[in-house]
């Protein structure tokens, strides 16, 4: 039993990046049309910049979780501004194909400094109060041993979807975002600076990629390629659950996780490959996807 | 939804004899190749690519449909091609109608699975797949995992060509590419092409005119799915060898490169396309990781500057269709 909870656990973890990820990629094929295969390789870059703050500047975890979303939300908004921007009108899969050729770039150049090969970043130990060390070590659950760093990606990346649901769906801002996306000339119309709402939707659905990969990097170390088939996976959630709904990306992103978890403990075997046969049965079942309006 | 190839030109007995004058060109040109002394491997590897190319355009050209998984028929065709070769014991041709017939079986499985959506989420739907099978051949025992099949013998095709010998290998892989070719040209310029392009440029009204839009464009997910696996089992000559590269989704992406740098919905940009991205990575072989990120550059180039490609530009400019 101890071993399926373990991989109930991981399977959580992995459906917190899920749901995060596709949660940024729904929010920016709404507002952009563009699918953002660029989504990968920016997550990466979250984590390399956290690693690059601890080992550079020596600014530690906590930090990071906060400037590396966003100093990457920024480069993703300098992206949009100066490439993103001119494919508006134009056919969604030139957004495709611009976002796959800067995954390439920066990928690339990545693995040119660092290779292939993984870079360690360290729990934090600190603050240390009374017998916690940051967020070291594990709790006895009575059934189960839980690392408190594994227990705090899944509570915190839920709190963080939650967040962004609820700055979409219930604030005035999100409130503007929504008509944006249904009517952006009109919206304009009304004296709202769509393009620039249209920048920051980048930033924000960059910022989250980015910080799922803090998130990420104590436990998959920092590696270049560590989005490249991320994103893939990402993508066949993206196609089960439909974008048409922020809560149904969430909750798609995490019920996928656990079932991949679920499958690393009784079929190891198909582990690398459940999400996708998933998204076959899906398609068979119910094209339009499980949350999905036609499109 | 705006077409990719906005400005296209009717297709006129005029265009139809420029496009056979560069054909017979194209054809000629290839044809002298091994007597310039050329490496003759260099530009075989080009052909196959570009034949998988040209296959690739006849979905996301004239269907609209951009597939960004069309490595799992290269690397399927070649697997099940190198496989009989080897461990069988087949003759070459045989060799090619098992490469070829695995693609088209894969490709009927997969077509009647992608185009049940359309537009992006086809993109995605055939990358997922492809990665799907990634795994599969991954952990597969015929495939040999990393190492891939190796040293496949190349024999006699109809037990009169010697196609261990790089002349005779070389003018299989030109008949195959020409043949293969043709017949994609012929399928463009046919009622079938036609009615494709009707639906690339507005299914709903295709579908009120009476026609079933999903069996064309699984028709022609098909058609092009065989070709493209028929490159595949071609390249296995060439290469000698199967491995997990053929089935990776960066060789899909390269696929999508050489149609874009061609000019994605022209009929010779593809080839064009296909021997500008594989002389560059020729020459670049040494720089590593760079070419992965020139590759990157490429991709942005083209889509924010150079959305036509190399041959549409220059039919552009000619207002001319090739």
């Amino acid at each position: 039993m101890q071993a399926l909870y373990a991989q109930l656990l991981v399977g959580l973890i992995n459906g917190s990046f899920y749901a995060l990820l596709s949660l940024g990629l729904a929010v920016i094929f709404g507002m952009l049309n563009i699918i953002n295969f660029a989504h990968g390789a920016l997550y990466m870059m979250g984590a390399f910049t956290a690693y690059f703050l601890l080992h550079l500047t020596g600014i530690g975890y906590w930090w990071a979780l906060l400037i590396a979303p966003i100093v990457v939300g920024i480069f993703g908004m300098i992206l949009e501004r100066t490439m993103l921007q001119w494919l508006a009108g134009l056919d969604h899969l030139y957004g495709l194909l611009l976002t796959f050729g800067i995954a390439l770039i920066v990928q690339g150049v990545f693995q040119n400094y660092f290779g292939s090969s993984g870079l360690p970043y360290a729990i934090p130990d600190y603050p240390q109060i009374g017998e916690w060390r940051g967020l070291q070590g594990g709790m006895n659950l009575g059934f189960m041993f839980l690392p408190v760093y594994r227990g705090w990606v899944v509570i915190f990346s839920l709190v963080v979807c939650l967040a962004t649901w609820f700055l979409i769906e219930k604030t005035r801002l999100g409130a503007y975002l929504r008509a944006a996306t249904e009517n952006p000339t009109l919206v304009r119309a009304f004296g709202i600076n769509v393009p620039r709402m249209i920048t920051l939707t980048y930033g924000l659905g960059v910022g989250l990629a980015a910080l799922a990969g803090v998130l990420s990097a104590p436990i998959n170390q920092v590696r270049p390629l560590m989005g490249a088939d991320l994103i893939i996976v990402v993508f066949a959630v993206v196609v089960i659950g439909g974008m048409g709904s922020i809560l149904g990306s969430i909750i798609t992103g995490f019920a996928l996780g656990v079932i991949e978890g679920l499958t690393k403990y009784f079929y190891p075997e198909a582990s690398n490959t459940v999400v996708f046969v998933l998204m076959v049965l899906v398609l068979l079942v119910k094209p339009t996807g499980l949350t999905g309006r036609a499109a | 939804m705006s077409a990719l190839t906005d400005d296209s030109i009717p297709v006129t007995p005029r265009a139809m004899r420029d496009e056979m004058i560069v054909f017979a060109a194209m054809a000629v040109l290839l044809g002298l190749v091994p007597l310039t002394g050329i490496y003759p491997f260099f530009v075989m590897q080009a052909l196959c690519f570009a034949l998988l190319a040209c296959a690739f355009n006849l979905l996301i050209g004239y269907g609209g449909l951009l597939s960004f998984g069309h490595a799992m028929f290269l690397g399927t065709a070649g697997y099940c091609s190198a496989h009989a070769l080897k461990v069988w014991g087949v003759s070459p041709e045989i060799g090619i109608v098992v490469g070829v017939a695995g693609a088209a079986a894969l490709s009927v499985v997969t077509g009647f699975i992608s185009i049940r959506r359309q537009g992006i989420y086809f993109s995605m739907i055939t990358l997922a797949l492809s990665q799907l099978l990634y795994f599969i051949y991954l952990q597969a025992p015929f495939t040999h995992g990393e190492d891939g099949i190796q040293g496949i013998p190349q024999g006699y095709l109809f037990g009169i060509f010697n196609l261990a010998k790089p002349t005779v290998l070389y003018y299989v892989v030109l008949a195959g590419f020409l043949g293969g070719f043709l017949l994609i040209y012929r399928t463009i310029n046919s009622p079938f092409g036609e009615v494709l392009k009707a639906i690339r440029e507005n299914e709903p009204r295709a579908i009120s005119l009476g026609y079933k839009t999903d069996q064309y464009k699984l028709l022609a997910f098909i058609l092009s799915g065989t070709i493209a696996g028929f490159a595949g089992s071609l390249k296995v000559f060439v290469a000698q060898n199967a491995s997990l590269t053929d089935v990776h989704w960066t060789m899909s992406g390269e696929i999508v490169l050489m149609t874009l740098v061609g000019g994605l919905g022209t009929i010779f940009g593809p080839v064009v396309g296909a021997f500008v991205i594989i002389a560059m990575q020729q020459y670049l072989a040494g720089f590593g990781q760079w070419v992965t990120v020139i590759q990157g550059v490429i991709f942005v180039a083209c889509v924010l500057t150079f959305r036509r490609g190399v041959i549409g530009e220059i039919a552009h400019y000619f207002r001319r269709s090739l």
